[in-house]
């Protein structure tokens, strides 16, 4: 367990992001493994040498842990913190083999530093893919242990007695015959003089003393009294406050600016043009914003001026059905399977453009000099950060600092950096430093969205109702293509396109998988829940109709077929008793059910739900059975397990990005919808102990969620909705009315203001 | 223009229009009160007014006039805010955090004027507070702690 799952320090050390020239992608069993594979010396020494054991030769411990009398014991955390709770998760990683609690350490943001921080599932120092505990499970323990050898060397050398004799705990050192101590923090300098151990023993998982236990978030106090810093809040003398237009229209271009009204709002200080995006500089947000509010502004559109949801929708439809596709897996005879199948099934489903709508908004605080660039920002690619900021201003990257900051939300949002090289391109014109921060309108209108996906399904059931084949064309873009670098080539299969159908966790006779790349002229990104959320809502749904037509109760027809899933069907089988599976219920309500294995964890969700006769949709109680190996901390698994299941029913519910004249057409809460603590019912979690390799928590419920809730509807209903976000009048008894409570809220922010005036005089 | 937050007198030269929020975090330099959205649709903003949940967002700081302004991080102070900051600890009720101020600040309104608030109270009260990390249920739940806790 402790050489298995990793590779060593030394075998690892990987390149920077510019330096990658070659990468190919490769495919690892529970999730998705991205390595970037370039043709340097370490992939050769990693390729020569793949059974050695850890070699630590290089290791800077420092990278990780930081003691001192001055600042105590700081542990650097490689991942960025936004509300997974990677700070505890993967401090008690480091906490564990170190010999420290948890109340004795500080955690502090990994800075850019590829060499340092690679995650080695993603090959880059980024946070997403539900990874970050998986990749950090090796190094951050072995950092650990490391630096308590040395510690405990450290104090041996001085009282010269045998390590032999000196054990640690709770940030002590002890020697035992006649039990002197010594603390860390004493010990630190001394400690990091001593040689680094090339080998070191990992506990065994019955040792464990931080790792599987219930802990509380680290950083909870400060998120409790206001005193937590996110990108937003960080201020420097001098600052000024900005806010950003950027064309309306995807590719479109700053044609010209009057800025003479603008120059006269009290407080505007500056106006600044860029290629794509004018910005107003003020002496607060309000200046800014009323600045730009009054800025008469003419956009040279581009080619997409005329674009439509509809039109983009028509291309995805046309590409599944004229484009070439990409096989991703074809296993057994299908056109065999078909003809002897004595019921054949298709359906088509769709899924639409998706907005991250984060509860921060993008922001950047940047300082730009003539000789180096200062950011404060919450980023999932501190090095893409750099290297954006270093490009656009022309400084090397070594004289761009990142801060980087807790996220309020991140989704996939940070993901990308595009937003950084936006300001830095506006923080270069002028000398002082500016806060930007984009509007709740510009952060919904200038997001990177989840793209649409237009899939196409069939299976052929047997005499007995079970599948013979099953045939999953898949359309839509490539996220991976636009996320790395270099792009992907066309004709190159994206694993995330067709992950969590491909490999879906059941047994067919005959399975075909193939995806059509059809990229939309907009920025696209990953969103919570990558390509299993696009995927499994389709074959899940398309499970419940099967077992429909099989006329099988839909938690033993997929129990049928999970034989080689033995974790899932063990998943799906608590889920069932613990909701109570198969007792009645009134009429207008019903049950759903969905699995998958993803992100080297396995889920199984039942949603209890009625629907009234004017097809509003009342939740009753959702029960989640979660297996994602040996468990870091049950708080947060049980947090991203319910967490991820509202982010995922907001989607299923409210959530869909359209266009038109080029232009999304949504821009707040009120016509970009969220879930609210009055549509939550309650949200049971079980957690299946295990001692298998440690899964990923982040996305795994929000994947689950639309095929439940889709499912729990076609129970109560007999409407199975293909599409979501799902409509509701669809499922409307009669014409019965239905009062929309978003149809009622305001939508003019002037309205707004006037109403609370109006209110309050 | 003088206004009272967190029981001190600031004077302030700003534009009576100026939503409360950028007072606040802007002028005042306290950043624990969040912008969400600006038109009062998610609650990031809360902050009380002589102990009334308002949205600061849209409230402009020129009718604010004698009212008290109490933010999040004097909000511990007060005997409900106290209650509720503590059963959010002890729940771990917290994601990325970001809107926690306002869900702390619409949660110690209710529990100072409903002291054992019913699950429809909850609702009542907590429904124009987005949470986009999922946190409701844990919200809930330290919501009914509180209620019972002795603070």
């Amino acid at each position: 367990m402790t050489t298995r799952h990793g590779p060593a320090y030394a075998l690892v050390r990987p390149a920077a992001l510019t330096s990658l020239s070659r990468r190919h992608l490769l495919q690892a069993s529970g999730g998705f493994l991205l390595a970037f594979a370039a043709d340097s010396a370490r992939s050769k020494a990693h390729a020569a040498k793949p059974t050695a054991p850890p070699g630590l030769d290089g290791f800077k411990p420092a990278g990780f842990i930081r003691i001192s009398k001055q600042d105590g014991i700081v542990l650097i955390i490689p991942n960025t913190e936004m509300g997974q709770d990677i700070y505890t998760g993967q401090a008690m990683l480091i906490a564990e083999e170190l010999e420290a609690g948890l109340d004795q350490i500080k955690v502090i943001a990994a800075p850019p530093d590829a060499a340092l921080y690679t995650d080695q599932l993603l090959g880059e120092q980024a946070t997403g893919g539900s990874t970050s505990v998986r990749a950090a499970w090796l190094p951050l323990r072995q950092a650990g242990a490391v630096t308590r050898t040395m510690l405990i060397a450290a104090a041996a050398t001085q009282w010269t007695v045998p390590v032999a004799e000196c054990s640690a705990k709770r940030a002590v050192v002890t020697h035992r015959p006649t039990g002197r101590t010594l603390n860390y923090v004493d010990l630190g300098e001394a400690a990091f003089q001593q040689p680094v151990p090339q080998q070191v023993a990992l506990k065994s998982p019955n040792d464990f003393m931080l790792i599987g236990k219930a802990t509380r978030r680290i950083e909870g106090p400060d998120k409790i009294n206001g005193t937590a810093q996110f990108g937003i809040d960080c201020t420097v003398p001098g600052m000024k406050f900005a806010t950003v237009s950027a064309c309306p229209v995807f590719g479109g271009r700053l044609a010209d600016v009057d800025e003479k009204a603008a120059r006269a709002v009290p407080g505007v200080i500056d106006i600044i043009r860029i290629e794509d995006a004018v910005a107003v500089i003020g002496d607060h947000f309000w200046a800014a914003q009323r600045g730009l509010d009054a800025l008469r502004i003419r956009w040279d559109e581009g080619a997409n001026r005329d674009l439509t949801t509809e039109q983009l929708i028509d291309q995805l439809k046309s590409a599944s059905l004229n484009g070439k596709p990409i096989v991703g897996r074809n296993e057994g005879d299908i056109d065999g399977a078909f003809r002897q199948a004595t019921t054949r099934l298709d359906a088509t489903y769709e899924l639409p453009f998706l907005a991250h709508a984060t509860m921060e908004p993008i922001n950047t605080l940047i300082h730009v000099k003539p000789d180096s660039c200062e950011i404060w920002v919450g980023t999932q690619v501190p090095v893409r950060a750099q290297m954006i900021a270093a490009k656009v201003t022309g400084l090397p990257p070594e004289k761009v600092t990142v801060h980087n900051q807790l996220i309020g939300g991140g989704f996939g949002r940070r993901l990308t950096a595009e937003t950084i090289g936006q300001a830095a391109a506006i923080a270069k014109q002028v000398s002082y430093p500016i806060k930007i921060v984009w509007s709740r309108a510009e952060d919904i209108q200038h997001d990177v969205y989840r793209p649409a996906y237009y899939d196409r399904i069939s299976a052929g059931l047997g005499p007995d109702g079970m599948p013979t084949a099953w045939v999953d064309h898949i359309t839509g873009a490539s996220v991976l293509g636009r996320f790395l670098p270099t792009g992907l080539p066309e004709g190159v299969l994206d694993f995330d396109a067709v992950e969590g159908a491909k490999e879906n966790p059941y047994a067919f006779p005959a399975v075909l998988v193939d995806w059509v790349r059809a990229d939309p002229p907009i920025p696209i990104s990953w969103w919570r829940g990558v390509g299993p959320t696009h995927n499994v809502f389709v074959v899940e749904s398309f499970m419940d109709e099967m077992a429909h037509a099989a006329g099988r109760d839909p938690v033993a027809y997929r129990l049928a077929l999970l034989d080689k899933s033995p974790r899932v069907a063990n998943v799906l089988r608590l889920a069932a008793e613990k909701s109570g599976w198969g007792n009645p219920l009134p009429e207008g309500f019903g049950r759903g059910v969905a699995v998958h294995n993803s992100f080297g964890s396995n889920v199984a969700a039942v949603i209890e739900l009625s629907v009234a006769a004017s097809g509003e949709i009342t939740l009753q109680k959702i029960v989640i059975a979660i297996d994602c190996g040996l468990c870091v901390n049950p708080t947060a698994v049980k947090a991203q397990m319910s967490g991820g299941m509202i982010f995922g029913l907001t989607a299923a519910l409210y959530s869909e990005i359209t266009l038109k004249n080029g232009r999304v057409q949504q821009s707040n809460f009120n016509d970009y919808r969220m879930l609210r603590m009055d549509q939550t019912p309650p949200i049971d979690v079980y957690i299946v102990p295990s001692s298998e390799a440690v899964g990923g928590i982040g996305e795994v419920a929000t994947a689950i969620a639309a095929p439940t809730l889709g499912n729990a509807i076609f129970a109560a209903t007999g409407k199975k909705l293909r599409r979501y976000p799902f409509d509701t009048k669809e499922l409307r008894a009669e014409n019965a009315g239905r009062t929309d409570f978003a149809e009622l809220l305001p939508t003019d922010p002037a309205d707004v203001l006037a109403e609370a005036a109006e209110f309050l005089s | 223009m003088q206004v009272n937050i967190n029981g001190r007198d600031w004077q302030i030269d700003v534009p009576p229009d100026m939503p409360l929020l950028w007072v606040i975090r802007d002028i005042i330099g306290l950043t624990g009160t969040k912008f969400g959205c600006g038109i009062a649709q998610c609650g990031a903003c809360t902050v009380h007014l002589d102990g009334n949940p308002v949205r600061s967002c849209v409230l402009p700081v020129g009718l604010v006039g004698t009212q008290a302004v109490t933010t999040i991080e004097k909000i511990g102070d007060t005997k409900s805010g106290k209650k509720i900051q503590s059963a959010w600890l002890a729940l771990d009720v917290v994601q990325c955090g970001y809107c926690q101020s306002g869900q702390i600040m619409s949660a110690a309104a209710l529990l100072d004027r409903t002291p054992n608030p019913t699950d429809r109270d909850i609702d009542n009260a907590m429904s124009g507070n987005i949470c986009r990390c999922g946190t409701y249920p844990q919200i809930r739940a330290a919501i009914k702690q509180a209620a019972v806790s002795d603070g």
